[in-house]
């Protein structure tokens, strides 16, 4: 697994990406009350925004950590968008993206950058 | 700047809360329960909240004069019957501008011998410069900085807080009572800011820690944080200074008329004599042109503070502002309120506001989505 500086992880499976927002930035956002998803099929380009968490607090955005299409959303957050503060890293995850360019991949933060990104 | 804390600062942090500067204090903005379970459990069992930022003021008569006097200067800057006002008794009223618009909105409270004031903790400082160039030359005006205020909200907020202090269960929503304890004095409101039951404990800063400690060990009842304070108030329809009332609102288009005493009011023997009067009585002959109104959003995407609200879907004209909107954990559901045209109010016009991808549609509604339970 991958991170980015927007506090988002990516798992990469072949050519296809899940993305989901980190455990710390879950914290940070308090109770997500509302997930607004993109749609598959949905083309982006890197640093799109892509989908908004709304929490207690405020609105958020989930940015495109690489070029592709959806190809599947987690339709649970609709119904159950507490799944980010419950389990972010596996039941919360947002969307799987198809990369244009896998080789994206290999430039996003690696575990001990992120660690010490939040530290 | 270095932030103030609250005699229960350290409490809190021991407590797992998250801290956050507020006002000038660092304040805890939620606990490990997190905003939604808090709120819910404040309207379902008991919470109870750590208010010591706001301002406590006395305001005392001086040169052989009376409370009588006092009240009377009070009433040059309060819409309100101060006079008529029986001792114990608390009432909600608002500092008003020449123009019709609210410097503060405040918990008065009649004692025997002194004024009792609860402000709000942002105005504290304003609050305070305004009472002394206007009536300081004639009162004594002292902030209570070494009490704390505790308020304990929710439908078993009697019955647990009673076992404590048995005399204030049969206390009615405003009454007022202060007693000597083992926690020293306190002066104990029967009122909130949740549209929940429950009490505003003004209690020495020293004792604040046992004191909650106590309530802590009677179960039922969890410390909650700013974060749901907020979405209590606002599923309640109460305003927030700052947010949705200031000195630009005036107290007719806040839909706060109600808070004017009816002696104060036109052809009333107490009539007008308070700042802004004669503009609000325009308002009230001639009518207003926005009004704050409860906003609903249709659908589950919240709206916030500061959204922009058209008349169309597409294009058309704003006719509004959101000024504070989240998600009402007892609705389940966003809710909002703001300024809108009084002509789309009486219309009661489909509405839309402004969201990341497309506009909003949102209905108006009762500024109270969830109606109070006081002990009247």
């Amino acid at each position: 697994m991958k991170y980015t500086e927007d506090h988002e992880w990516v798992r990469k499976e072949g050519d296809t990406f899940t993305i989901g927002i980190t455990e710390y930035a879950s914290e940070e956002l308090g109770d997500v009350v509302y997930v607004d998803l993109p749609e598959e099929g949905d083309d982006f380009s890197t640093g799109d925004d892509v989908a908004v968490i709304e929490s207690v607090k405020a609105a958020s955005e989930i940015i495109a950590p690489m070029a592709g299409t959806i190809v599947e959303i987690n339709e649970e957050l609709v119904d159950n968008p507490a799944l980010v503060n419950e389990d972010p890293i596996e039941k919360g995850w947002f969307f799987k993206i198809e990369a244009d360019d896998p080789g994206e991949y290999d430039n996003l933060m690696s575990e001990k950058e992120y660690q010490e990104l939040i530290s | 700047m270095d932030l103030n804390r609250t005699p229960l600062n350290e409490f809190h942090k021991l407590q797992g809360a998250k801290m956050v500067p507020f006002a000038g204090f660092e304040m805890p903005v939620q606990y490990p329960m997190g905003t939604i379970k808090e709120h819910i459990h404040t309207r379902t069992k008991a919470g109870v909240f750590d208010v010591s930022h706001m301002g406590q003021i006395a305001i005392y008569p001086k040169g052989g004069e009376s409370i009588n006097d006092i009240v009377k200067y009070l009433e040059s800057l309060l819409p309100i019957d101060l006079e008529n006002l029986g001792f114990e008794k608390q009432k909600y009223a608002l500092l008003t501008t020449e123009n019709g618009g609210i410097i503060d909105d405040v918990m008065i409270t009649k004692k025997k011998d002194y004024i009792f004031l609860i402000v709000n903790a942002a105005n504290k400082q304003e609050d305070l410069d305004y009472l002394h160039s206007n009536i300081g030359s004639k009162c004594e005006i002292v902030e209570l900085k070494d009490r704390a205020l505790l308020a304990i909200q929710g439908p078993q907020a009697a019955e647990i807080t009673s076992r404590i202090l048995p005399e204030i269960y049969e206390m009615r929503f405003l009454d007022v009572m202060e007693m000597e304890s083992e926690f020293g004095n306190l002066s104990i409101s029967r009122s909130g800011y949740t549209g929940e039951d429950g009490y505003e404990i003004s209690i020495p800063g020293e004792t604040a820690v046992d004191f909650s400690e106590r309530l802590l060990s009677l179960g039922n009842i969890q410390f909650i944080g700013l974060a749901a304070r907020d979405t209590l108030r606002l599923e309640a329809g109460l305003c927030l200074h700052g947010n949705d009332i200031d000195k630009s609102t005036s107290v007719i288009e806040a839909g706060l008329w109600w808070s004017v005493s009816k002696a104060r009011r036109p052809g009333n023997d107490k009539e007008g004599g308070f700042p802004g009067y004669d503009y609000l009585k325009t308002q009230l002959r001639d009518g207003v042109e926005r009004m704050l109104v409860g906003l609903k959003p249709r659908g589950r995407l919240p709206i916030r503070g500061g959204n922009i609200i058209y008349d169309h879907e597409t294009d058309g004209h704003e006719v509004g502002r959101v000024t504070s909107g989240g998600y009402g954990a007892t609705v389940q559901g966003p809710v909002a309120m703001g300024y809108v045209n009084a002509d789309e109010v009486r219309k009661n016009s489909a509405l839309y506001c402004e969201g990341r991808r497309s506009r909003i549609p949102i209905d108006i509604h009762l500024r109270n989505f969830v109606g109070n339970r006081f002990k009247r």
